[in-house]
């Protein structure tokens, strides 16, 4: 573990010296994380995990007397993150519905030919998998999930598209992910969901939060379509 | 009571102090690329110091108040008249029913603070505009000619300032020495990053980096000097922040700004500090930028000492009109 700045009000606590595999190390950043936040220390605005680290952003008008804030930060953070003291985090499983027909999946061509695999047979394995949720980033509630099965780790398209639907389901770089927006993006889409991802009105605003764990279903097309009518009633 | 928007300038948005906790869902902190410049307008007309303002770019803005209400602005190079009557920066003005506020940009950005605060719904604890996911601020988007923005209701603390101000301008302002100004050049000071190496470092520090045309509240994207590579290949995507200097392939630096997304995986070279956010704030296409390194607890006395400078600016007016 090394604890170094992240400009002047927060800490970045780096998980990626231990030589542990992915999914330990995503681990150990959420338990972290879990910890950090539990603790409530004096000063800390808000703690983040993604995939082998935790940040910890400070207020630095709480915390005017301190003469030396890095280390005191990295004291505080080291007693709480002392070996031993691992806090199992228990994510949510979250079911996401998706439509894998030829209408939504924009790139299903491409994954094909570059996989070699019939598209059914993409669709199966993507529908078999347990992802984890690494972290959420890119743009309000977009879930980088690790768990990809390896035959279906393709590189990002080699420029990205101008506008990929909201609730695009995509593959890229070794792992899925799921568009909140409507948005320019790079990743192989090979289906979509009628799930919202995000909303601002809600609390806590996205569907997802890091270490949950996400199954994808395969739906009809009309299911699909009878689901988001639903979705927009409400 | 409303505010009505007879022009919106380019890029005039609602921003306050910014959202604060949604970082691990993907939310940006956004808000005022100054804060602590419209913390200070706030202050000059009685609001809170978190009450939203109105960011502006370029351009022309002209507002039509239909009640009395206070304005104060700050920031960069702009004129603002209420009628006929110029007001200056960081100086308390009254606005009488119906007349109408012009704000011409010359050069920069600037905050303005309207007493009351501007009324928008508060969206996950802010009233800051979101421009990329589209939420906050008035209806998530820029203001366009024609809005009219909701003003909160006046105050007690704004009437005891009106009460003092005779004619157009109050004759007092709080004491506060550094406002960021615009400049052709600026010197951004910076702290090494994760991914600081002697020759990329060195490269950074060497000359001046133009603003490129594409640059906005996300990031200050530089051109005119291509940085050398500091690491092989994609890292694992780490949460970046305002002030964050990425190394994107190209070896062309961004400037994260306060609109930037949440985690990045481009080497993180440096990160300006945070006081000098509000030079960077001042930063516009063309412009020059120079950067200079400092050590972190240098950057952290001086955000300290910016926040000591508000409590003093605060408690000045808060003894004034007690």
């Amino acid at each position: 573990m090394t604890i170094s700045p992240l400009g002047d009000s927060a800490l970045l606590v780096d998980f990626g010296d231990e030589s542990s595999s992915a999914p330990e190390l995503l681990d150990r950043a959420l338990s972290v994380a879990a910890q950090l936040r539990r603790a409530k220390l004096r000063g800390v605005a808000e703690v983040t995990s993604a995939y082998q680290s935790v940040t910890v952003f400070l207020h630095l008008s709480d915390i005017d007397a301190l003469p030396d804030i890095a280390s005191h930060f990295e004291r505080q953070i080291g007693q709480i993150v002392a070996p031993g003291q691992r806090v199992k985090t228990k994510g949510r499983l979250i079911e996401v519905p998706v439509c894998y027909g030829p209408e939504f999946a924009l790139d299903e061509q491409r994954v094909t030919s570059a996989t070699g695999l019939p598209f059914n047979s993409v669709v199966e394995l993507h529908a078999a998998g347990e992802f984890i949720v690494a972290c959420i980033g890119f743009m309000p509630g977009f879930p980088y999930l690790a768990g990809l099965p390896e035959a279906l780790h393709l590189p990002r398209l080699p420029a990205p598209r101008a506008r990929v639907p909201a609730g695009s389901v995509a593959v890229a770089n070794g792992q899925a992910g799921i568009y909140p927006f409507e948005s320019p993006g790079g990743w192989n889409i090979i289906g979509r969901t009628h799930l919202r991802l995000f909303d601002p009105g809600k609390t806590p605003p996205a569907l997802l939060a890091p270490g949950d764990k996400v199954r994808f279903r395969k739906i009809s097309r009309e299911e699909f379509h009878h689901a988001l009518a639903s979705v927009e009633v409400r | 009571m409303t505010v009505l928007v007879t022009a919106a300038g380019f890029q005039t948005t609602v921003q306050d102090c910014g959202r604060v906790g949604w970082r691990p869902f993907g939310v940006t902190p956004g808000g005022a690329l100054d804060a602590a410049t419209l913390r200070l307008a706030n202050l000059l007309v009685g609001n809170d110091e978190t009450a939203a303002g109105l960011e502006i770019a370029s351009g022309r803005v002209q507002l039509r108040f239909c009640d009395e209400r206070l304005i104060a602005w700050g920031g960069g190079r702009f004129k603002v008249k209420i009628a006929r009557d110029s007001s200056p920066p960081l100086r308390c003005a009254c606005v009488a029913p119906g007349e109408s506020c012009e704000i011409l940009a010359t050069h920069g950005r600037a905050w303005l603070a309207v007493s009351g605060g501007i009324d928008v719904p508060l969206v996950l604890g802010s009233r800051a505009t979101d421009l990329r996911a589209r939420f906050g601020g008035f209806n998530g988007r820029a203001l366009r000619d024609g809005d009219e923005l909701p003003l909160g209701a006046r105050t007690q603390s704004e009437l005891r300032i009106a009460a003092q101000i005779t004619g157009r301008l109050a004759n007092w302002t709080g004491p506060y020495s550094s406002p960021a100004a615009p400049e052709r050049m600026t010197t951004l000071r910076t702290i090494r990053g994760q991914h600081w190496t002697a020759e990329a470092g060195a490269k950074l520090l060497e000359g001046n980096f133009r603003v490129a045309i594409n640059s906005d509240r996300m990031g200050l994207r530089l051109e005119g000097k291509t940085i050398p590579r500091t690491h092989a290949g994609m890292l694992v995507s780490q949460p970046v922040t305002p002030g964050t200097i990425q190394l994107p392939t190209n070896g062309a630096p961004i400037v994260l700004l306060a609109d930037c997304q949440t985690i990045g995986g481009y080497p993180r070279l440096a990160h300006v500090i945070s006081v000098d956010l509000a030079r960077a704030a001042q930063l516009q296409p063309m412009d020059y930028v120079r950067f200079e390194l400092t050590t972190l607890g240098f950057a952290q006395q001086l955000a300290r000492q910016r926040e000591r400078e508000i409590a003093i600016f605060r408690a000045g007016i808060r003894t004034r009109f007690a």
